[in-house]
C-alpha cells in the first residue's frame, strides 16, 4: 500500500500585511520598555540578574525620591499654601492654631501675602513709590531692546543693538537718577574747543600737512579728539533737567541693584575681556605683561574681597568727606573682575583656533584688526559660547555678594524683609528665598537656553 | 603756512588745557575745603546736604527695619528723626545707609554717614579706640537664653552639657562661652552664620538652648512653630548697652545727638506726647517751658532753634511713645519695658535735667 503525498505548492502573488510590531514596541508600552523596563528585565544568568533587581530598586527609589519631592513642592507652593490676607491681618494669616491664628496645627507651606505685601520692597527697594514709573519705564525700554535684538526675525537689529549699547544706558541713567548732573559750561565748552582743535589737527596730519612724525599719531589724536568730545556731550545731555526727582543710588535696591549690577558687568565684561584677551596673546611684550597681570591679579582674588576693599578700604584712604557712590564703586569692582574671568574664556577659543586660520587670514593681507574681526573671532567666539554665558550666569549669582557691603540687592532686600515683625511666623523666612530662587532662576535659565539656541544656530556645521 | 597754522592751532590747545587744569585746581582745593569743614563741623555739613545720614541695621525688628512700604521704622530709626527734627524741624529730612556690623564703624568714620543708631553695644574698646563717641544709651538690652518648657529646666545654671545654638562671630557666642566657664558647665556650641538658620534649628530640636539678645529672642520667638511651649531664662549673662555712635572730636554734634535721646526721655518723665506738646507749651511748669523751648534759649546754644525739643517730640513722639510703638507689649515683639522703664518708675532711665 502506498500513500500518495499530495503536494500542494503555493505561490504567493501579494504581498503579505505588515505584521503590526510587537506591543512591547510601541506606544507607551514600548516607550516604558525602552526607557525602563529594558535594563531590569534580564534575568538570563546569576549577573545579569543581579545588575536587573539593582537597577529595579533605583528605579523604584529615583521615583518614590522624585515624585514625594515634586508632590511636595507643589503642595508648599500652590495646594496649602495662604494666598490672600483679606483682613489685613498680616502675620496672623499664616498662623497656626497653636500660634494663635487659624491655621490648622502642622501646616507648613509658603505664605504669599507676605511676598505680596513686599512686593515693592524686594523689586524696587526703598526707591520712591510715586516715582516707579521711571524704573518701569527704563525696564520696559530694556526689556523690547533686548528682545528685538535676540530674537533672529526682526529688522533692524544691528540699528537697535546699537542704540541698545550707546542710546539705551544715557536714557536708562536719567531716568533712574533723574539727571539734572551739575556741570560747569565754561570748562565743559573749553573742552569742546580742545577736542574740536584735536579732530582738526588728528584730520590734517592723516594728511600729511604736519609733517611725518604727527602723521603716523593722526589716528590716535583724531581717537583722542573724539573720545573727549563724545564724553563731554554725554556729560551735556546727562546735566539737562527734565525736571525729574533726584534718587540717589542709595534709594535703590531690590531686583533693580541686581539687574543693574548683573548687566552693567555682562554688557562691560565681553569688549573688555576681548580685549583683555588679544592683549594676552599679543606679540607686544608691553601689552602681553599688563594684560596678563591685569587678568591674573582679578583672577586671583575673591570677589568678596575685591568688594569689601571697594566699600571698607577705599573711604579710608579719601579724605574725610569725600565720597563717591557705593553702588558705582561696586560696579567698578564686578565689571573688573568679570572682564578677567571673560578674557580667560575668550583666550580659550582663540586658542582653540586652528593656525592655519591665523595664517589664511595674514596671507589675504588682512590687518590685524581686521583679521581679527572678520576671521578669528566670529569663530573663536563661537567656540566658547557655553564658556561666556557660564560666566554670565555666574555673575548674574555672584551680584548677592553686593549685600555684604549695604548695597540691598534682591537677596539682600528679600533677608531685610524678613526683619519684619510683623510678618514674622515660621515660614517667613522660607517663602521669601523660595521667591527670590524662583526669580534667579527664571533669569538664569533663560539665559542658558538661549545660548543652547545661539549655539545650535551658530554651530550647525560642527554640530555633531 | 603749515607752521603757522599748527603753531595758531597749539595754542589754542595750550589754553584751553591750562584753562582747564587751573579749574581742576580750584576744585580740588574747594573739595580740600569741604572735608576740612566736614572733619570740623559734622552740622555745617548736614545743614549743607539738607538730610541727615543715618547709618542703620540691615533688618532687625523692632530697632530699624523697612516696613512694607520700604519706609524705615524702629527705635533706632526714631533717634535719627529725632535729629532731624531738632535740626531741621522736619522729622523726614532723614536718609538711611543700611550696613552691616563689620562696616558701620568704617561708615561712620569715613563720614559716609553722620550718626550712627544701629544696635551697637557701648564697650570700652569701641569708646576709647575707634576714635568714636556714644552719645548715650537708647535701649539697655542683655544677652539671655531661650528653652523649650519640655525641658523642664528654671533656670540657666542647670544646663550642663547644653547643645547651645547661637549665631556666629557675634559676641553672643564669647559670652556664652565665658558663662558656661565660669559655672563650671560643659556645653557644645551649635553656631550659624544666619539668625534664621538659628532659629529653623533651635525649632527643629538640633539644640536644648538659643541665646541671643533678648529683644532678638523675643523677635526671634515668633517665628518658631509653637511659641507657648518655649520660655525666657531669667538669667541675664552680658551688658549690652546699645545707643547711638557719633565720630569723636566734633562736641557740637555730638551734643546735638546727645540732647535729642534726653529730650524725648525727659518729655515722658514730664508726661510730654506728641499729641500734648503743643498745648504743654504755656504750661506753668518751668522745666517743661524750658524743654518746650517757650522759657531760656536752650536750643541756640546747642545751635539749634528755641523750639529745637517741640520738634522732637511733637514729630517723632517721646522716648515711651517710641517704645510703646516698635518693641512694647503691643507689638510683635511684646517686649516689657524692665529696665528701659524710667528711674521714677523701677527702671534706669535717668537722663540729666535740661536747665
Amino acid at each position: 500500500m502506498t500513500q500518495k503525498f499530495q503536494q500542494d505548492v503555493f505561490v504567493r502573488t501579494v504581498e503579505a500585511d505588515t505584521l503590526p510590531p510587537p506591543a512591547k514596541e510601541t506606544g507607551v508600552m514600548g516607550w516604558l520598555w525602552r526607557n525602563l523596563f529594558s535594563s531590569m528585565m534580564n534575568y538570563s544568568s546569576f549577573g545579569l540578574s543581579f545588575k536587573s533587581l539593582l537597577m529595579a530598586l533605583f528605579t523604584a527609589l529615583f521615583f518614590y525620591i522624585g515624585f514625594t519631592q515634586i508632590v511636595f513642592l507643589i503642595d508648599f507652593i500652590f495646594v496649602s499654601a495662604v494666598w490672600s490676607d483679606p483682613t489685613g491681618i498680616k502675620r496672623e494669616a499664616c498662623w497656626t492654631v497653636t500660634q494663635g491664628g487659624a491655621l490648622p496645627d502642622g501646616w507648613h507651606a509658603a505664605c504669599w501675602p507676605f511676598i505680596f505685601a513686599k512686593l515693592k520692597f524686594v523689586i524696587y527697594g526703598p526707591y520712591p513709590i510715586d516715582e516707579l514709573w521711571r524704573v518701569n519705564l527704563t525696564g520696559i525700554f530694556g526689556l523690547v531692546g533686548l528682545l528685538w535684538v535676540l530674537l533672529s526675525f526682526l529688522p533692524y537689529r544691528k540699528q537697535v543693538g546699537i542704540a541698545m549699547l550707546t542710546v539705551y544706558p544715557v536714557i536708562a541713567f536719567m531716568l533712574l537718577t533723574g539727571g539734572a548732573g551739575k556741570i560747569d559750561l565754561l570748562s565743559s565748552s573749553s573742552m569742546i574747543l580742545i577736542s574740536l582743535s584735536l579732530i582738526t589737527i588728528g584730520r590734517l596730519s592723516k594728511r600729511g600737512f604736519l609733517g611725518i612724525i604727527l602723521q603716523e599719531f593722526a589716528n590716535i589724536i583724531g581717537f583722542l579728539g573724539w573720545a573727549l568730545i563724545s564724553y563731554e556731550v554725554l556729560m551735556l545731555l546727562l546735566s539737562i533737567d527734565f525736571g525729574l526727582e533726584p534718587v540717589g543710588t542709595g534709594d535703590w535696591g531690590g531686583l533693580l541693584i541686581t539687574l543693574v549690577v548683573a548687566i552693567t558687568g555682562i554688557v562691560v565684561s565681553l569688549p573688555v575681556g576681548i580685549l583683555l584677551a588679544l592683549g594676552r596673546r599679543s606679540d607686544m611684550p608691553v601689552a602681553r605683561l599688563l594684560c596678563t597681570v591685569f587678568i591674573e591679579f582679578w583672577r586671583g582674588v575673591p570677589l568678596i574681597s575685591v568688594l569689601f576693599m571697594a566699600s571698607v578700604m577705599i573711604p579710608l584712604f579719601l579724605p574725610e568727606g569725600v565720597n563717591f557712590d557705593k553702588l558705582v564703586r561696586a560696579l567698578i569692582g564686578v565689571m573688573l573682575f568679570s572682564a578677567a574671568y571673560m578674557a580667560e574664556v575668550v583666550r580659550g577659543g582663540l586658542q582653540a583656533m586652528d593656525k592655519g586660520q591665523y595664517e589664511a587670514a595674514e596671507a589675504m593681507g588682512l590687518t590685524y584688526w581686521q583679521s581679527m574681526r572678520l576671521i578669528i573671532l566670529p569663530q573663536a567666539l563661537t567656540h566658547v559660547i557655553p564658556g561666556i554665558v557660564n560666566t554670565f550666569i555666574g555673575l548674574f549669582k555672584d551680584t548677592t555678594l553686593v549685600s555684604i557691603i549695604g548695597l540691598f540687592d534682591l537677596l539682600g532686600a528679600g533677608k531685610s524683609a524678613i526683619a519684619d515683625a510683623s510678618w514674622s511666623s515660621p515660614v517667613q523666612a522660607i517663602t521669601i528665598y523660595l521667591f527670590v530662587a524662583l526669580i534667579f532662576f527664571a533669569f538664569c535659565f533663560g539665559m542658558s537656553r538661549y545660548s543652547i539656541y545661539m549655539e545650535n544656530k551658530l554651530s550647525k556645521s560642527r554640530s555633531h | 603756512m603749515n607752521k603757522i597754522l599748527m603753531a595758531a592751532i597749539a595754542l589754542v590747545v595750550g589754553a584751553g588745557a591750562g584753562f582747564v587744569v587751573g579749574k581742576g585746581e580750584k576744585e580740588v582745593v574747594e573739595v580740600e575745603k569741604v572735608a576740612e569743614k566736614s572733619a570740623s563741623s559734622t552740622m555745617d555739613a548736614v545743614k549743607a546736604k539738607g538730610h541727615v545720614q543715618c547709618g542703620v541695621s540691615q533688618g532687625l525688628p523692632g530697632f530699624s527695619n523697612a516696613d512694607d512700604a520700604g519706609n524705615w521704622t524702629g527705635i533706632d530709626v526714631d533717634v535719627c528723626r529725632g535729629i532731624a527734627a531738632a535740626v531741621f524741624g522736619d522729622s523726614s529730612k532723614v536718609k538711611y545707609t543700611p550696613l552691616s556690623s563689620k562696616q558701620r564703624f568704617t561708615a561712620l568714620a569715613s563720614g559716609e554717614i553722620d550718626v550712627l543708631s544701629r544696635n551697637t553695644t557701648w564697650t570700652m574698646t569701641r569708646d576709647t579706640q575707634l576714635g568714636l563717641n556714644f552719645a548715650g544709651v537708647n535701649y539697655y538690652d542683655g544677652q539671655g537664653f531661650l528653652v523649650p518648657k519640655s525641658l523642664g529646666v528654671k533656670s540657666a545654671l542647670e544646663m550642663d552639657g547644653a547643645n547651645v545654638c547661637s549665631q556666629t562671630g557675634t559676641t553672643t557666642e564669647l559670652n556664652v562661652t565665658d558663662f558656661f566657664r565660669e559655672n563650671g558647665m560643659k556645653f557644645n556650641l551649635v553656631a550659624f552664620e544666619e539668625a534664621d538658620a538659628v532659629v529653623a534649628a533651635y525649632d527643629a530640636g538640633r539644640c536644648d538652648v538659643y541665646t541671643t539678645d533678648r529683644s532678638g529672642l523675643a523677635a526671634q520667638r515668633t517665628k518658631l512653630t509653637n511659641p507657648d511651649e518655649h520660655m525666657v531664662l531669667p538669667e541675664i549673662i552680658s551688658k549690652e548697652p546699645l545707643g547711638p555712635v557719633v565720630r569723636q572730636g566734633d562736641d557740637q554734634w555730638f551734643n546735638i545727638v546727645r540732647w535729642t535721646l534726653r529730650a524725648m526721655i525727659n518729655a515722658e518723665e514730664m508726661g510730654i506726647t506728641s499729641g500734648n506738646a503743643k498745648s504743654k507749651a504755656n504750661d506753668n511748669n518751668p522745666a517743661i517751658k524750658r524743654l518746650l523751648g517757650t522759657e531760656g534759649k536752650f536750643g541756640e546754644e546747642l545751635g539749634l532753634s528755641n523750639d529745637w525739643a517741640m520738634n522732637i517730640i511733637s514729630q517723632v513722639g517721646n522716648y515711651g511713645e517710641s517704645y510703646e510703638a516698635h518693641v512694647g507689649p503691643n507689638t510683635p515683639l511684646k517686649l516689657a519695658r524692665g529696665v528701659n522703664e524710667l528711674w521714677s518708675k523701677g527702671g534706669i532711665l535717668y537722663a540729666a535735667p535740661i536747665r
